[in-house]
């Protein structure tokens, strides 16, 4: 039998002597896992039923195969090859091509306990020729095991099962293959149910799914890493329609960079209401009632951006890009000619079309794609009819996490009731480090906007209560007859 | 030679049918000239002779010349036994020392 292939390519050298990792090509996995997983090892990814641990197998895979150039042997205990190959041709890959680019091999194994008599001494040489006799035949790097503990209930002999898949560890490790191995969680206490952690010492990924308030959340962690450092936290993760997104929550360590460069919000009073503009990489939350100019505000910030030679991401939950471009227009804030000069892209979700996991997983694309130095995310309100309140800032942490990391600069909405007592704004407000709050108000007969700075982390701000108004210029702001005398009553900073 | 109570009524009703007259075509996989290997030969050898003199075929596969035959039979332990014939294909697992449970697995006796 010929030795397996060399390591080579797509791969980050190793860090330390002897730890070298495979990237994994899952989004967001390897980040988490500084690099991916241990090269050559093999590492135990378990999870209760449905938690999404063969979909972990699989994509570890198919990336390989198709993305790193590193070709990769299923061993599946529990599905049929039908229903694998239908699996995973909805997350877009096909499974029958790359076995016939020889860069797959999927062998579904059936077990079945009535089919087995013990007669007498027996080892699972059998599978161990299987194995060999696929990675050979397209020299792979990478196997999966999925869900090598079935072996225990389809045998019965466990002695002899414990024994060998003792040495099937080593087996995989002394032929140097990146190796998934899932198995299934055992009751409390218990990582899986017939213990296979114990064989694997150098990396252990537990795959978790609560549902809570009807709406599901997966949450991924690493439990063991030998020889390497990794995010010990619980990382939300996504099942997409093209694999598995983990997010990183790196806020959670309070570890990203607090620039002290102030942008301009585009409109001047306002960023002397702020000492001077917006820090980078900060949050600005824009509350206020319907109608009341949270869009045109954003639209400000954003050209602003653009105005300076940065990238935008608008993304809007509410209107499509010709209605903002269209209303902002009106208010003399030209956003076509930005798209035009491929600064400033628009993206468009229908808060109810897609969900709230679809939402972080397109501005995850969309981030990817354009690398945007700011983000508006307008309206969040929307988001909201679509999970409850608690999954919603969930959900506005995990974007907030995620644009922070990166050092993006972020305005986003959000509608608030006159009285301002809505959940969203508690939740959101202790995330955020800018706070502009707008409001109605009625005076003699006439509407006029106010606004207020309710909060600026890191910085003095105005406690005036100015009105706003829109003209063919854009947004100004004016020491206000109107709010004079009433301020108190206004705000509840 | 000793009368082995189980083997000598002949008379008796066989609680399967297919047995009394039935064509086995049998496959034995095994990994190279292990002492197990060589055992597993020996005690299918010595069932067939006695059980189904005349009405049987075996065919011995060693897994270490071709491994890819293992894919075709479902093979995991070794040594397997396969009964193609007579259908349902039935597979027993392990060195066939004990002759009582294979018999069991071929179907040449109830089970338990």
């Amino acid at each position: 039998m010929s030795a397996p292939p060399s390591a080579d390519g797509a791969v980050a050298p190793p860090r330390s002597p002897g730890l070298s990792k495979v990237a994994t090509g899952i989004a967001g996995l390897d980040e988490v896992t500084l690099g991916g997983l241990p090269r050559g090892r093999t590492t135990l990814v378990a999870g209760a039923a449905g938690a999404g641990k063969s979909l972990f197998g699989i994509e570890f895979l198919v990336r390989g195969a198709r993305d790193l150039g590193e070709p990769g042997v299923l061993m599946s205990f529990e599905e049929s090859r039908d229903e694998l190959v239908e699996n995973v041709s909805s997350m877009g890959y096909d499974v029958e091509q790359l076995e016939r680019d020889g860069l797959l091999v999927v062998d579904a194994v059936r077990v079945d306990r009535t089919q087995f008599i013990e007669t007498g001494g027996f080892d699972l040489e059998g599978l161990f020729l299987r194995l060999g006799a696929a990675v050979d035949q397209i020299g792979a790097t990478r196997v999966t095991l999925d869900t090598i503990e079935v072996l225990f209930s389809a045998l019965g002999n466990e002695a002899i099962i414990r024994a060998e898949l003792s040495r099937l560890f080593r087996w995989l490790k002394d032929r140097g293959l990146t190796t998934v191995v899932t198995g299934e969680r055992g009751r409390a206490g218990e990582m899986t149910r017939f213990g296979i952690e114990e064989y694997v010492s150098d990396c252990v990924i537990v795959l978790d799914h609560r549902v809570d308030q009807e709406i599901s959340t997966r949450r991924l962690r690493v439990v063991k890493y030998r020889g390497s450092l990794h995010g010990t936290n619980e990382y939300p993760f996504l099942i997409t329609a093209t694999g598995l997104v983990v997010v990183p929550i790196t806020s959670l360590g309070l570890d990203y960079a607090a620039p002290r460069e102030r942008l301009s919000t585009g409109i001047d009073e306002l960023d002397e209401m702020v000492d001077g503009g917006i820090y980078r990489a900060s949050t600005l939350l824009v509350g206020g009632g319907a109608g009341t100019g949270k869009t045109s505000i954003c639209a400000h910030v954003a050209a602003a951006a653009c105005a300076r030679g940065e990238k935008v991401v608008f993304f809007s939950l509410e209107e499509s890009p010709a209605q903002l471009t269209r209303n902002m227009g009106s208010i003399g804030i030209d956003l076509q000619k930005w798209m035009d000069a491929g600064q400033l892209r628009m993206a468009s979700v229908r808060a109810t079309a897609s969900g709230l996991e679809e939402h972080l997983a397109n501005l995850r694309a969309e981030l990817d794609d354009l690398r945007p130095s700011l983000v508006v995310l307008d309206a969040l309100a929307s988001l909201g009819r679509v999970g409850t309140t608690h999954e919603l800032s969930s959900i506005i942490a995990r974007d907030l996490d995620l644009l922070r990391s990166r050092g993006i600069t972020t305005v986003l909405t959000a509608l608030t009731p006159e009285d301002q007592s809505a959940a969203t704004d508690g939740a959101v407000a202790s995330l955020v480090d800018a706070w502009v709050q707008l409001r109605n108000h009625q005076h003699a007969g006439a509407r006029v906007r106010l606004l207020s700075v309710v909060k600026m982390r890191g910085s003095r701000h105005s406690d005036k209560v100015r009105e706003l108004r829109f003209t063919d210029q854009g947004a100004v702001l004016q020491d206000s007859t109107v709010a004079a005398g009433r301020h108190e009553g206004d705000d509840r900073t | 030679m000793t009368d082995d109570p189980e083997t000598t009524h002949a008379g008796d009703a066989d609680p399967e049918p297919e047995s009394s007259d039935a064509w086995y075509e049998l496959r034995l996989y095994v990994a190279g000239q292990t002492p197990r290997s060589v055992r597993a030969v020996d005690n299918l050898h010595h069932v067939c002779e006695e059980h189904l003199s005349g009405r049987y075929r075996v065919e011995v596969i060693d897994l270490l010349k071709d491994p890819t035959l293992a894919r075709g039979d479902e093979i995991i332990a070794l040594p397997t036994l396969v009964r193609a014939l007579p259908e349902p294909i039935r597979r027993i697992i392990g060195d066939l020392s004990d002759t009582e449970k294979v018999l069991i697995g071929l179907q040449l006796r109830p089970g338990p």
